[in-house]
């Protein structure tokens, strides 16, 4: 794996970067312990489960798998002393186009996760917790397998852990190839031993039914990390790092056509994407300027260069005020993404210049939604595999004229009619991306 | 994609089981005291591991192993596109095919595995039976995004992920699997 032991850049506040990031830092149990590893987690034997969650849901931290949600709300969908048996499931089945943060933290520090996961199980009363992480990060599996055994050697894992009477086991369970996986029930239905469908809602969070039918709290690798961080820093100070609402730091990968590509992490909000791309990022590639930006994760909607958003601001009285934003002052947290009509979902920025050809990228995101779709529901099985056929065909200069209105309007009815998210995940590309250029559609379709 | 595989000419794998993958899969089996079923997973992931593929007798016999029908291993099989149902080469070369390694080059570079290992380009790119090339060494196939887009265009080598590959570097990486 290739290393970035680049310093930080100023922008950046490496937190759950920080043990992955350093030079000379080793992955086993001895060296996590040395640079004070553990530690968050006896603290955390000694809290009341209760004020762990609140410590959660005071530091504001979004689930960093790409839906956002509130992570202290979804763990308060728990009902400790409910009777049932409750199981964590940590999601590391990593696969949005775009996205590469996990594999670092799975190789470099695989303790800090096991210890976020472990508090997590304290405050969840969980005894029983699952890792998944998808095949194509086969040394990973084998890292974090050593690592659950070096903690159960030293007595974090297992029965009565640090000598408090709590039990919790950890097993890794490896995914085979399905990016259907990384959608919360689909991938309990996967760890059930099933083909992985995602289940019909309601129940909307796998919190009522989730694992053996039981309450289960599915987060993602990066996110559990902040969990332990949270407790290290204290929930106040991590809040403030964040916007109001969007604590802490986030992880954004940036790839495609910038000088510098990597997983940054920055406070939420921290930086402007004209700051990520031309300061973080050392600017566009020699000779070229910024076409578009798809800001988080293949399945947000893309954005165009030059666009200005309306967005509600707070002015200087106090007053909520329509202000107009061009697209390089564009704040990267969640709520001014969502103001720009697109999200910053699992914090996968790609960037195209003015060399790319805007039906080809679609055409290539085409063909992934039609691979990994999983075919339970009709309108996203037969749907997307016509959306790829048309966008393949105007590719090779075969379009129809009608071709972009058909594309707009099998996406539009793919969108809304699916048991799960990635009805929208595939339709919004076509849909952004047919509003945003719609002359190289049209120039494509005669 | 064929939903039901050819019965292989070699002997059943089901007869050639070693002590050691024994172990492996009692092991992993502990891993799930609520529900065995969900060990289907990982004894598939073992048994591909020694074998290559998964034959009819392996789906018979992990199922029967965790008290399942054949139908509820074979549908894992058919569905994951992980899983094969024949021979591929012994290595295996899994190239990312989605946008950020097709802006880096991702196309070039599998079409430049394929000739490195003597695979026709035209070969088909994804599914459950890769094309493989006449010595049975190497098998090239596209996968979606292998989750390393900042150092595009990126494979998976047997379990080595290799970065920022150019065409012209595939010979070598090639070389390395002797």
């Amino acid at each position: 794996m290739k290393s970035l032991l680049l310093p930080p850049h100023p922008k950046e506040r490496r937190i759950v970067f920080k043990n992955a990031w350093t030079q000379g830092y080793t992955p086993d149990i001895d060296c996590y312990v040395k640079n004070g590893g553990y530690e968050q987690l006896k603290k955390a034997l000694k809290m009341k489960p209760e004020e762990i969650i609140e410590e959660i849901k005071k530091a504001n931290l979004r689930g960093r798998g790409g839906a956002g949600f509130p992570c202290g709300v979804k763990w308060g969908f728990i009902r400790r002393d409910d009777g049932k048996p409750h199981y964590i499931t940590c999601n590391g089945d990593e696969s949005e186009p775009g996205t590469f943060k996990d594999r670092y933290i799975l190789h470099n520090d695989p303790h800090q996760l096991i210890e976020g996961m472990l508090i997590a199980a304290y405050a969840l009363n969980v005894n029983l917790a699952y890792i998944y992480i998808r095949c194509e990060f086969p040394k990973a599996a084998g890292i974090v397998t050593q690592a659950l055994k070096e903690a159960r050697e030293k007595g974090f894992l297992g029965k009565n852990i640090c000598g408090s009477g709590f039990d919790v086991d950890m097993h890794v369970h490896q995914g085979a190839g399905a990016y259907i996986c990384g959608e919360e029930t689909s991938l309990i239905e996967s760890l059930e031993g099933k083909r992985p469908y995602p289940r019909i809602k309601p129940p909307y969070f796998p919190a009522v039914l989730g694992l053996y039918m039981s309450p289960t709290i599915v987060n993602n690798v990066e996110t559990f990390c902040h969990v332990k961080q949270i407790l290290a820093i204290g929930s106040d100070e991590y809040a403030k790092m964040g916007t109001p609402g969007d604590g802490g730091t986030r992880v954004m990968c940036v790839s495609g056509d910038v000088v510098r590509p990597g997983p940054y992490e920055i406070p939420a909000g921290g930086v402007t994407l004209g700051e990520l791309i031309n300061d973080v990022c050392g600017g566009m590639k020699p000779g070229r300027k910024l076409k578009a930006v798809i800001p988080g994760g293949s399945s947000s909607k893309i954005l165009r260069a030059g666009e200005v958003f309306k967005i509600k601001v707070k002015g200087d009285d106090g007053q909520m005020i329509d202000k107009e934003v061009p697209l390089l002052d564009l704040v990267m947290d969640a709520s001014s993404l969502a103001a720009a009509g697109t999200m910053v979902g699992s914090g996968g920025v790609i960037v195209m210049d003015d060399s790319r050809d805007m039906l080809w990228a679609l055409n290539n995101l085409n063909e992934f939604y039609a691979h990994e779709s999983c075919g339970q529901c009709t309108p996203c099985r037969e749907g997307v595999l016509w959306i790829d056929k048309m966008t393949t065909r105007m590719v090779n200069g075969e379009g129809l004229v009608e071709d972009p209105v058909t594309l707009k309007s099998v996406a539009d009815n793919i969108a809304g009619r699916t048991v799960c998210a990635f009805g929208e995940a595939a339709s919004w590309p076509v849909q952004s991306f047919l509003q945003k250029f719609p002359e190289e559609f049209e120039v494509a379709a005669k | 994609m064929s939903t039901h595989a050819a019965p292989s000419a070699g002997p059943r794998q089901a007869d050639q089981i070693p002590a050691d993958l024994l172990a492996k899969i009692d092991e992993a089996v502990t891993h799930y005291p609520v529900s065995k079923r969900s060990a289907s997973l990982p004894l598939l992931h073992l048994w591909q591991n020694h074998f290559g593929f998964v034959d009819e007798s392996g789906v018979e016999w992990i199922a029967k192993r965790l008290d399942l029908e054949s139908i509820n291993i074979l549908e894992l099989v058919t569905f994951y596109p992980w899983f094969r149902q024949q021979k591929a080469g012994r290595v295996s070369v899994r190239v990312c095919r989605t946008l950020s390694c097709a802006l880096a080059g991702g196309y070039e570079v599998r079409e430049a595995f394929c000739k490195a290992a003597g695979i026709d380009p035209k070969a088909p790119t994804h599914g459950h039976t890769p094309p493989v090339s006449p010595d049975g060494k190497f098998s090239v196939e596209f996968v979606e995004c292998l989750a390393s887009c900042g150092s595009a265009p990126v494979a998976l080598v047997n379990d080595d992920l290799h970065e920022d590959i150019t065409p012209e570097g595939t010979t070598s990486i090639l070389g390395k699997y002797n």
